[in-house]
Parts: C-alpha cells; structure tokens; sequence
C-alpha cells in the first residue's frame, strides 16, 4: 500500500464530489460525510502508524524520479497535522448538523468543508512548493464559498476583504515561487534544499525567504499581516468559524515552519531573527486585542493570533525543546480552538447574542456547559494538568536555552493576559444575575454540546496523557530539524 | 530581453497596486487581474527566455524553451480565472446588496451593521 498516504487527501475529496449529486437530500450528505471523515480518519491513523514505525514516507506521483514528478511526503509533522484536522472537521460536520440551518446546508455546505479538508491535508502532505500553492487554492476556494455561504449583508461585506487579501497573497507566492525557481531552477521542497545547500544561501535567498514570510505570514496572521483576521473570521456563522479558526491558520504556521526548518537554515541570523521578533510582536498584538473587545468571537479571534504568535516563536528558536514544544502547542491549539469556538457557539445560540455585556447567569441554567467552558479556558490559558501546560513549558525551556530571557517572559506573561481574556467571559456570562433568555430548544442544546464536549474531553487526554504524545512530538522535532531525513527519504536513490 | 520583460512587469504591479488601493470595487478587480498577469509573466522571466522552439517534441530539434514555466502559467491562470468570476459575481451581489461600490462605504460592526 504505497498510496497510503494519499488517501487522507483523496478520500475527502472523493466524499466531496459524491455529495455534490445529492443537493436535496440533507440526511445523505449528513451520513455519507461523516462516513467519509470516518474512513479518512482510519486512514490517517494507520498512516501515523506507518510513519512512526517506518520513518518518512514518501511518494513521488507516476513513478517519475524524485525530483521530476510531484513528491507527497508524509512525516510525524505532517500526519500529526492531517489527523488533528479530520478529527476535528469530524466534530465541527456534528456541530453543524443543529446549528447551520437547512438552508445553508442544501446549497453545498459540506462538500465545501470536504473540499477545505482536502486542500488543508494536501497542504500539510505535499512535497513540492507549486503543489503546495494548487493546494493553498483548494483550500482558499473553499473557504471563500464557506465565509460567503448564505450571503448576508455583513458576510458579503467581509468577505470582500477576505478575498481580496488572499488573492494578493496567492500572487505574491506566485511571484516567489517564481523568483526561487530561477535562482534554484527547481520546485521540489527536498531539492530546493539541497540547491540551497550547494550554494551557501546567498543574499537573493534570504530575500526570497523574507517574501516567504511575507506570504505564509498573511495567511498565518503574522503580526503586520494580521489585521484583515478579525473582521473577516467574525462574520460567518459559527461552525464555519470554528472550521477556518482550527484549520486555516495553522496551514501558513505549517508552510513558515517547513521552509524554515527545511529551505532558509544557512543564514538564521538574518530569517530566524526576524521570525522571533514577529512572532513576538504577534503575541502582543493578540494580547492588545484580546482585552480590548467585549464581543465573545472577537475575544476568541485574537486569542488565534496569540498562539500563532506562541508557535512561530518556538519554531524560531531552532532548538530541541522549542521545536518539540512547538509542535505541542500546534496540535493542542487547534483541538482547543476548535472546543472553545463551539462552546462561545452555543453560548451565543442561548443567548442571542455575542456583546458580553448583555448576557449574565448562565451558571444557574447551563452549569455543565459552564463547567466545560472554564475548562477549555484553564487548557488554552496551560494549568498544569491541562493541554496548553507541556507546549509551554518546552517552548520556554528553549528559550531560555536559546538566551532569549525576554521572549519567555512575554510568552509566560501573555498566558496570563490570555488567561484574563478567557475568564472575563466566564465572569460576565456566567456569573451574576440571569438575564432573561429566549427560549431555546433543549434538544438542539444537548445535541451541540456533544461534539463540543467530546473535543474537550480529546484535550484534556491530550494534556494529562502527554507522556504519550512525547514520542510523536520528539519524532517530528527531529525530521524538522534534520532536514536531512527528510531529504534522503525524498531524493532516495 | 529579460531586463525589458522585469521592466514591464514592474509597471504592472505598480499599476495593480496604485488600482487595489483605490476606492472602487471595479478599479480593485481591475488591479488583481492586472497583478496575476504580472505574476505570470514573472514565472514565465525567471524560467528564461531562452530556446527557439516550442516545448513539443519534433525531429532535429534539440533547443527548447524550458517546458516547466509554462506548466505553471497554466495552472496559475485557470486558478485565478476561477477566483476572478468568483469575485465578480461576489461584488455584483455585495453591489446589488449594500447598493454602493465604494469601499469606504463598507465598514460597520455589530453595533451599526
């Protein structure tokens, strides 16, 4: 089975395009989408398994030499990142069921999440850079359908701006691409590296490296990059932003950590400087925004653009403990992002309304969805037992290592600050006097708690079993930092 | 040839750029299309333009124009011939919608939508 790792990319698509014949019929697309993640899921976990077993997998399409054809490389980053984001597909589809509305759901809601997984595990899987931009456009694609699915005035409004900033994007990496392409005359990641390697990554490259940043940096929301975010990912409806804030970000946060683990590492100087400086910034940024709002979505948005800022600084410390600790905080970020957007979902289903001002008292009428609220918050804030704790503590342990006292004091400082965001809208909605509610459908309710429940349950595993995860982790620090295990699985003679 | 090419390709992203930053929504989708035609025709410099023939396999032919560029063009501009109908359709609508196609006019929060 040497096409085991196409099938986490294939099989979504595959569902995708069954599901676009049956338009009408709501409970098919339900059952054959999650059937669909269902089956990807098993895949992915058995290709985990290949992968811990066996190395680096690697598959260059039609039997062409590595170079010639497109390579898709599978390694512990990669199908960390594959399965973390079918899992959590999986429960934000459940989620959906209740809160999407039929409506949305007859005009093609689920093959387009399918499409987005499709492009988001595509990304995280390929091993070629043009391959990499065709599946940042899949993925693009079809989250422009989702942001501007149902076509209210404010969603038209935002996604302009969505759009739009993401086509100049797609443009500046088409430029890149090409500018890379005529210094290095290759588009295989593994190759490019070796021809960087043969030249001594001299001034043009690192150029080429900062227009990189540039790029991955809009779509990861990278601190001057970061203000088309908020508006954009408040106007669509929950699951959908559930869904581009587990998944989207995280696919730039990938594309800087690969090419700067793998392409731009003969000049850290210069690159990984300004990565740490920005992540840095990034950090305070979310931490301004996170404070300033008293709108549930927009507390929990800049809340994303902390830990973009928290992973990108341990990916530039270029050590061990950093990077293994990176890799931790990546996937407990987007299991408890995607947690805490259904949780603040429901909440705002009940109340209906997002301004933390209006709402009060939910303790007394939803004490379990209060419970679970505050401990997502505990697991994204990193109290010990909790996920957040072990990214954390190793991405500040390799500060210090590094000799960047500073920047661990701004991460442990933006913990707290991240901390105060999260409990300010436990205090405000569910302490104090009740408001009065509208009445809502108990069912839907207990329905939408579920998935939300089960992932943070998934979190809470994550963090109290980290022993377990640590093999993983330490398996996808090494390949991201010995590049050359991922080249000689690649360029295999 | 190349020198002449980057020269004109410069024009173009000033020209999408100075169109993007207007106020317009139709001045705006002018400029992404002209800064994909920039984009490509960048991919398509930085291949080189060297080789006399076309990349198809003839007899007694051996210089060729470098076939991957090309590939590449292709695949960028059907993509962004799909994300251009999209957007148009996506400003006519936001235009029918919000009656105004000036940007300055699009803002608004939850408070005043």
């Amino acid at each position: 089975m040497i096409n085991l790792l196409l099938l986490p990319i294939i099989l979504p698509f595959f569902f995708a395009i069954i599901l676009l014949f049956f338009k009408e019929k709501i409970q098919i697309q339900r059952a054959l989408t999650l059937i669909g993640l269902v089956i990807s899921f098993i895949a992915s976990v058995v290709l985990m398994s290949v992968v811990k077993d066996n190395g680096v997998q690697s598959l260059t399409l039609g039997s062409w030499p590595a170079p010639f054809g497109i390579t898709m490389v599978s390694d512990m980053v990669s199908v960390l990142l594959v399965t973390t984001s079918i899992v959590i597909t999986f429960f934000i589809v459940m989620y959906s069921f209740i809160s999407i509305g039929k409506e949305r759901e007859r005009f093609y809601y689920y093959p387009s999440v399918l499409f987005l997984l499709t492009g988001v595990n595509g990304a995280f899987t390929t091993g070629d850079i043009f391959n990499m931009f065709v599946f940042f456009e899949v993925l693009l694609m079809a989250s422009y359908v989702l942001i501007v699915l149902g076509g209210e005035k404010k969603q038209l409004r935002e996604s302009i701006k969505y759009i739009l900033v993401n086509v100049i994007s797609s443009a500046l990496f088409v430029a890149t691409i090409a500018l890379l392409y005529s210094v290095i005359g290759t588009v295989n990641m593994a190759d490019i590296s070796v021809k960087i390697t043969e030249i001594g990554q001299p001034g043009i490259i690192t150029v080429i490296a900062v227009l990189f940043l540039l790029v991955f940096g809009i779509k990861g929301a990278l601190f001057p990059l970061y203000f088309w975010l908020p508006g954009s990912y408040a106007a669509p409806p929950m699951p959908v932003l559930a869904l581009f804030g587990a998944l989207l970000t995280k696919v730039g946060i990938y594309a800087i950590t690969r090419t700067y683990t793998l392409f731009f590492i003969h000049d850290l100087s210069v690159t990984h400087e300004l990565l740490y400086v920005l992540s840095i910034l990034t950090i305070l940024a979310g931490c301004i925004g996170a404070l300033a709002y008293f709108d549930l979505k927009h507390i929990m948005i800049y809340n994303i653009v902390i830990a973009v800022g928290v992973i990108l600084f341990g990916v530039a410390l270029m050590n061990e403990s950093g990077m293994t600790g990176a890799m931790f905080y990546l996937i407990h970020d987007m299991i408890i992002k995607g947690a805490l957007f259904l949780l603040i979902g429901i909440i705002i289903a009940i109340t209906g309304t997002s301004n933390l001002r209006q709402m009060g008292g939910l303790m007394k009428t939803h004490a379990p969805l209060g419970w679970m609220y505050l401990i997502a918050a505990f697991g994204l804030a990193g109290i010990p037992p909790l996920s957040g704790f072990t990214g954390k503590l190793l991405i500040v342990k390799g500060a210090f290592e590094a000799g960047h006292v500073w920047g661990s004091i701004i991460i442990l400082a933006s913990s707290l600050i991240v901390l105060l965001s999260v409990i300010r809208i436990f205090i405000y909605a569910f302490w104090g006097e009740p408001v009065e509610l509208k009445t809502t459908n108990r069912r839907a309710y207990r329905k939408m708690i579920i998935p939300a429940t089960v992932l943070v349950v998934l979190s809470i595993v994550y963090g109290v079993g980290s022993e377990w995860f640590v093999p993983y982790m330490s398996d996808a620090s090494k390949v991201l930092l010995n590049p050359s295990l991922y080249i000689d699985a690649v360029l295999k003679e | 040839m190349e020198f002449v090419m980057s020269i004109i390709i410069g024009i173009l992203f000033m020209a999408a750029v100075y169109l993007i930053l207007s106020r317009s929504l139709l001045r705006i989708i002018l400029g992404t299309g002209l800064l994909s035609h920039g984009a490509h025709l960048l991919i398509l410099t930085m291949g080189g333009l060297g080789g006399t023939s076309p990349p198809v396999l003839a007899e007694g032919v051996t210089d060729y124009a470098d076939p991957l560029p090309q590939a590449l063009i292709l695949t960028a501009i059907v993509i962004s011939f799909g994300v251009t109908a999209f957007i148009l359709v996506l400003f006519y609508r936001t235009y029918a919608e919000h009656q105004t196609d000036n940007m300055n006019l699009m803002k608004g929060n939850d408070e005043h939508d």
